[in-house]
């Protein structure tokens, strides 16, 4: 409020004749206003309350002003001063960044970018120094943290930072040489500046994150010759064409690069898995450390539990091994349930039955609520009875859904119930609304691990490693080489069918008809009926299956992969 | 026994039954598990003392603010249903026959504190009404079989509660009742019937519209029901209002309008319906905040930033009184179990005869409390050796400090109220209109050193006489209403103001004119105010003379004044007000208002956040290529629009990890260097489980 306040005194002081550009630069900068307000709102805290107090003219009856500021003060200033907690000092703006529309090779300037990074202070590759130092600016010019950083300076660095960022994602596709015509066009004046920093450059020489400030420094008076007037204007309308590039409809593109084209040898489950268990983890001492730190609060949790609340853990990294040693530390003698919510097949009525398991009842319940229920009776009959639950990934996809969380929240608002459950999707406090808050009753308790997710993933796939691959490959070989070569030559003809139209996504499959009259040509088979015979067998290996199509006629198709199909084809050329 | 399981995903882990009988009390939890920090038992055992009284406080606090809400509902309830048993010819008691009285119960948007209300309304129903209180939740309710079979096996239940005797068989029948209204009424005969005769006589005239209770249901959220279930329901339950007389108890958490949204005319002219406004949960902050904290009864006490972030939490998020109480016991434990010294936090006599028994840590403990060494430094030096190493005078010392901290407390809640009759209700609230807004910034900083306070003394210097009579007749009451003896003469002075001003009416006055003008001024806006305040200025120093009115008034201002500036200090000024005030606000934050996304965000961002390795340290923006490979991950992928080529994704993933083994050995053969490429997909699923929602 307090920069569209400035703005305005500063208008209402002056009286003059105004153009129709000006308005609209007055206009656009209005709308500037708020933006920069926003960012600057933790910065100016202090002063905007001292300057409220007196100027809040219009709410007169209602006392319950929500004061925002103050609001944003108080929960805003202990992510300031909290050295443990997980919150660092920048704003939402960065946590919930606009969503920006990103060249396809972005991804790629940013590694080099990275790899390059020295790490002890490396000298910088001399041959190739306008590289070095500009892609950094680029990149960052893209992301959205720098453009947070580029509006909590002051407003005149404001303006000539942001052509900055501008001019130098013209200039670094052009020293690529990349494809993009469209950007080799810059002007002279760029290219000075340029040239001036590059001079700077080399003569310090130090450290590239050092010359990155140096370059604003230098840049900024460079850039005073620009009109900052239509830079500011490109700047706004630049935001509003992000955000409909990042939304449009239409397809979006990714570069056709696949899998398949990476010659690289897939691995299977025990390959990869001896290959990571030779990577020493980096950061061993930080990380147990960390992990101390969380150690030494099992008591507080069991306490905290014992008075009635009950404690989530959130942060990156798998909580597994955590919430495994207060078990083994602490719940020796307790009765417990350990419930992997990552788990495929786990269910609310799975964890009722473990409960009602404890309470030794043999016999069904009608309906998941009756069992509910039951167990309350029982839990608020017998105030001894103690039941600790442990529940990894409370988010899971088959826990998330509300009636799984209502159910799950009755439970645990019983008082000798005691739950610690963990999550992890970023968006997991969604599931929870106000009613269901109070029945968990939560204390958060944040536990950043950095470990690897491996129990919680090996339920899944990766695309990367073999999975059944070499399956098929070998049991194709192995039934066809039993078979008659007029056999093997049907099923080549079916292979070179379908692999001549693997690129037609409206591919069903061979007709009948069809591959008949193509064996027949390849002297084959001579009747309908030894080609059906042939088929059977081949349905009854699992080499084909059959489609009635809409016409009523069958189609036939191989249901293997086509990768396999060509290395198969090579392999039986090699062999004849 | 392991936890992972291809066929299973629940373990259960049962100890044997001796083991088990052997559990561990609570109190050892408190110790922090290693060494036996000091008193810790005690400590527990006054937490979970304190605790009790304000829970039970805040029970009775929360029944007494209801009363009148039920009060209301009671009476309603009791005279709906009496044109039953007139027998009058009248028209409109025909109409309302066929009407259910209904009540449609504003609760407000804080729903977690429904529950309680709710409960404590079938309480005093059953107590004063009837025995049929049955509550039903929509959730219960998916469809009409539903809907009645709760009813029914609800309605069952209460009756057997009235007469357990013999009812044992009779509901076992029940059971396989089919359930219909028209089964419920049959119930409803047979019930009333069957007590009929056992009354005697005289009961029966005496409650004579009695004879038939009413059932009353109660349907707690009433947004969330099924359209379909409660027009059906409402419109049988219509036909039989003559023989089952029910009555309707709407639990409305937004406005009234939703009634007519949720029925549509034809059924809502089926129901009597009567608006109940339940206690707005502000009100009941403030009386919970006034009966807890702002008194000397509970020796605990907020810090600034604590109870702002409490209130925040309350006001921004969900109004919620639970959530409030839930935040203030975490603070009381939290404060019981960090700081060594609460053992002292306790009644004044207990804590004194607990400073006896304080150990030689304990004292050390005292003499390193900040607030405590600041005392020290300002003794004489002779009473500062002695204050540092006897132990006897250091306890000694401590009772008299915790003495004066007590005299402090109760001075400063009287000055407080008494400054806040003053402040409430002064146009713009400079220092808001909630005490607990003014608490707030006493407990800040030195209040007569903010801006807005020496508003507040300008605006109190333009008030009437009435006005300030008024406010004055206030303090009075509660100086009076208390028992301190070193501000007795403080209620004193103010009668003699109010003596004085009693008298200023007697006497002729002269200078209505002036007196006029301060009135008009009451009622503009701050401009005007603020504009005027200049022309008295001006007009005070062009004509020197005061009216009597203006020179008493001026006196009670800085009376107020003086006694803000003795009385409302701050409390870290205190010394051992360590002891009493719970201040690390962070941590209740952390624990009540986690921001998840935030903390993801930074461990990826900028891990040298938490692993503290100088290799990590980077600047703004940037990842180091040694930083764990989840965090480039996920900063490469920043660099993509809505979907992500994964072959793109490990090649530049290798070649920001490969980039930084060369730098250590230059060996990377080509298998490590396939390993590294698929490292990301192992890691894969992770990401997306952490950030890939962001992105789509």
């Amino acid at each position: 409020m307090t920069s569209t306040l400035e703005l305005k005194e500063d208008k209402m002081l002056k009286v003059q004749f105004v153009g129709d550009d000006d308005v609209l630069n007055h206009i656009l900068d209005r709308e500037g206003g708020p933006k920069v307000k926003k960012e600057r709102a933790q910065l100016l805290l202090n002063t905007q309350k001292i300057i409220k107090k007196p100027e809040n003219e219009l709410e007169e009856d209602d006392q319950e002003v929500l004061k925002d500021q103050n609001y944003v003060e108080v929960l805003g200033q202990d992510v300031q001063e909290s050295l443990k907690n997980g919150s660092a000092t920048d704003g939402g703006n960065k946590v919930y960044p606009f969503q920006n529309r990103k060249h396809p090779e972005k991804m790629a300037k940013l590694a080099s970018e990275l790899a390059k990074t020295p790490r002890k202070s490396v000298s910088l590759n001399k041959n190739d120094p306008e590289i070095t130092i500009d892609i950094p600016q680029c990149s960052k010019g893209h992301s959205a943290s720098d453009k947070s950083q580029l509006k909590n300076n002051d407003k005149s660095e404001f303006l000539s930072t942001a052509p900055r960022g501008l001019r130098k994602r013209l200039i670094v596709p052009r020293s690529h040489s990349d494809s993009e015509s469209e950007y080799s066009a810059s002007n002279s004046e760029d290219d000075e500046g340029v040239a001036q920093e590059y001079e700077e450059d080399t003569n310090e020489d130090i450290l590239s994150q050092k010359i990155q400030a140096q370059n604003r420094v230098v840049s900024a008076p460079v850039c005073k010759g620009t009109p900052s007037k239509k830079m500011k204007r490109k700047k706004t309308s630049h935001l509003v064409e992000e955000y409909f590039e990042a939304h449009s409809s239409s397809k979006v593109l990714t570069s056709d690069r696949t899998l398949q084209k990476l010659k690289r040898a897939k691995l299977d489950q025990q390959t990869l898995h001896n290959l990571l268990s030779k990577v020493s983890p980096s950061f061993s001492a930080e990380l147990k450390q960390l992990n101390q730190q969380h150690e030494q609060l099992f008591h507080k949790w069991m306490l905290q539990l014992h008075l009635g609340f009950n404690i989530v853990l959130y942060g990156l990294g798998s909580k597994r091994d955590l919430l495994e040693r207060f078990r083994t530390t602490m719940l020796q003698d307790c009765i417990h349930i350990v419930i992997n919510g990552f788990f495929p097949g786990i269910s609310v009525k799975s964890i009722l039955n473990s409960v009602t398991e404890v309470l030794d009842h043999m016999g069904t319940f009608r309906s998941v609520l009756d069992q509910l229920e039951w167990i309350t009776n029982k839990f608020k009959e017998d105030s001894s009875l103690e039941l600790f639950l442990l529940i990894h990934n409370l988010d899971s996809q088959m826990l998330r859904g509300d009636k799984s969380q209502q159910i799950i929240g009755q439970l645990s608002s019983l008082r000798n119930i005691y739950l610690i459950a963990s999550i992890d999707h970023l968006n997991a406090p969604l599931m929870w609304d106000h009613a269901k808050q109070s029945l968990y009753n939560w204390l958060w308790y944040e536990t950043t691990t950095y470990s690897h997710y491996t129990e919680e993933t090996s339920y899944e796939n990766s695309l990367l490693v073999k999975q059944s691959g070499s399956l098929p490959l070998s049991s194709l070989i192995h039934v066809l080489r039993s078979l008659t070569p007029n056999a093997r030559g049907i099923f080549r003809l079916l292979i070179k069918y379908q692999l001549d139209n693997q690129d037609n996504p409206s591919y069903t499959g061979l007709c009948f008809q069809d591959f008949y009259q193509q064996c027949r040509e390849a002297f084959l088979v001579n009747s309908d009926l030894t080609l059906r015979a042939q088929l059977t067998e081949f349905r009854d290996h699992k080499l084909i299956r059959t489609k009635k199509g809409t016409d009523g006629v069958e189609y036939l198709l191989i249901p293997v992969d086509n990768g396999i199909l060509t290395d198969f084809l090579e392999k039986e050329e090699e062999e004849s | 026994m392991a936890t992972s399981s291809v066929s299973k995903g629940c373990f259960v882990f049962k100890p044997n039954f001796k083991k088990r009988k052997i559990s561990v009390p609570i109190e050892d939890y408190f110790n922090k598990g290693k060494n036996a920090s000091e008193d810790s038992k005690l400590r527990f055992e006054t937490y979970q003392l304190i605790w009790q009284q304000m829970k039970s406080e805040t029970e009775r606090l929360q029944e007494e603010l209801n009363k009148n809400l039920f009060d209301s509902l009671i009476e309603f309830l009791q005279t709906s249903h009496s044109g039953l048993w007139k027998n009058s010819e009248d028209w409109s008691c025909e109409i309302k026959l066929r009407e259910i009285p209904t009540a449609a119960l504003i609760l407000g948007v804080n729903v977690t504190d429904h529950d309680l209300t709710l409960r404590s309304l079938t309480e005093v129903l059953q107590n004063n009404v009837t025995p049929y209180v049955v509550s039903l939740q929509a959730k219960d309710c998916p469809d009409m079989k539903h809907f009645l079979q709760k009813l029914v096996s609800q309605l069952m239940d209460c009756k057997v509660d009235v007469q357990s005797k013999e009812k044992e068989s009779v509901q076992v029948i029940q059971k396989n009742v089919h359930y219909s209204m028209d089964s419920l009424s049959a119930w409803y005969m047979s019930v009333t019937q069957k007590t009929d005769p056992k009354m005697p006589r005289k009961k029966r005239t005496f409650s004579s519209q009695w004879q038939s209770p009413p059932v009353v249901l109660i349907l707690k959220d009433m947004e969330s029901f099924t359209t379909k279930v409660l027009q059906d329901f409402i419109i049988i339950s219509s036909q039989h209002l003559h023989e089952f007389p029910l009555i309707l108890i709407f639990g409305i958490a937004t406005s009234p309008v939703v009634i007519h949204r949720l029925l549509p005319h034809a059924v809502s002219s089926l129901l009597c319906i009567e608006l109940f406004q339940s206690l707005s949960c502000k009100e009941h902050l403030t009386t919970v905040l006034d009966k807890l904290l702002l008194t000397t009864q509970f020796p605990f006490k907020l810090s600034e930033k604590v109870l702002q972030i409490l209130t925040n939490i309350f006001l921004y998020h969900d109004f919620s009184i639970q959530n409030f109480i839930k935040g203030l016991q975490l603070s009381l434990l939290e404060h019981f179990y960090s700081q060594p010294l609460s053992v002292l936090c306790c009644n004044l006599p207990e804590a004194k005869r607990r400073t006896h028994f304080l150990s030689a840590n304990q004292c050390e403990n005292i003499r390193r409390l900040p607030s405590f060494r600041r005392y020290v430094e300002k003794q004489s030096s002779q009473k500062q050796v002695a204050l540092l190493t006897s132990d006897r005078s250091l306890k000694e010392e401590t009772q008299s400090l915790l003495e004066n901290l007590h005299v402090y407390h109760t001075n400063y809640f009287l000055v407080l109220r008494c400054l806040h009759q003053f402040t409430s209700s002064l146009p713009k609230y400079p220092l808001g209109r909630q005490i607990r807004e003014l608490y707030c910034m006493c407990l800040e900083k030195n209040i007569w050193d903010s801006e807005e306070y020496a508003s507040v003394l300008q605006l109190l210097r333009l008030l009437a006489k009435d006005e300030l009579m008024a406010m004055l007749q206030n303090c009075f009451k509660v100086f009076q209403s208390s028992s301190a003896k070193e501000l007795g003469n403080t209620a004193k002075k103010i009668e003699e103001f109010l003596a004085q001003f009693q008298s200023l009416d007697e006497t002729k006055e002269e200078e209505d004119t002036s007196q006029l003008q301060s009135k008009g001024l009451q009622k503009t806006d701050l401009y005007h105010l603020q504009k005027s305040l200049l022309e008295m200025k001006e007009l005070r120093s062009t004509s020197k003379r005061q009216t009597k009115f203006e020179v008493l008034r001026e006196q009670v201002v800085s009376f107020v004044d003086s006694l803000v500036r003795e009385y409302l200090l701050p409390p870290d000024t205190q010394p051992l007000h360590e002891t009493l005030y719970f201040s690390s606000a962070h941590t209740l934050r952390q624990h009540l208002n986690a921001a998840p996304r935030i903390a993801l965000h930074t461990a990826l961002n900028n891990p040298y956040y938490y692993l503290k390795n100088e290799a990590l340290r980077s600047e703004e923006g940037c990842i180091p290529n040694v930083a764990p490979d989840i965090c480039i991950a996920y900063k490469l992928h920043l660099e993509c629009s809505r979907l992500i080529n994964l072959v793109d994704w490990s090649e530049a993933f290798a070649t920001v990890v490969t980039a930084a083994e060369k730098m250590d050995a230059n060996s990377v053969t080509s298998e490590e260097r396939n390993e590294v490429i698929q490292y990301p997909f192992k890691i894969n699923s992770t990401t997306s489980k952490s950030s890939q929602p962001a992105v789509e």
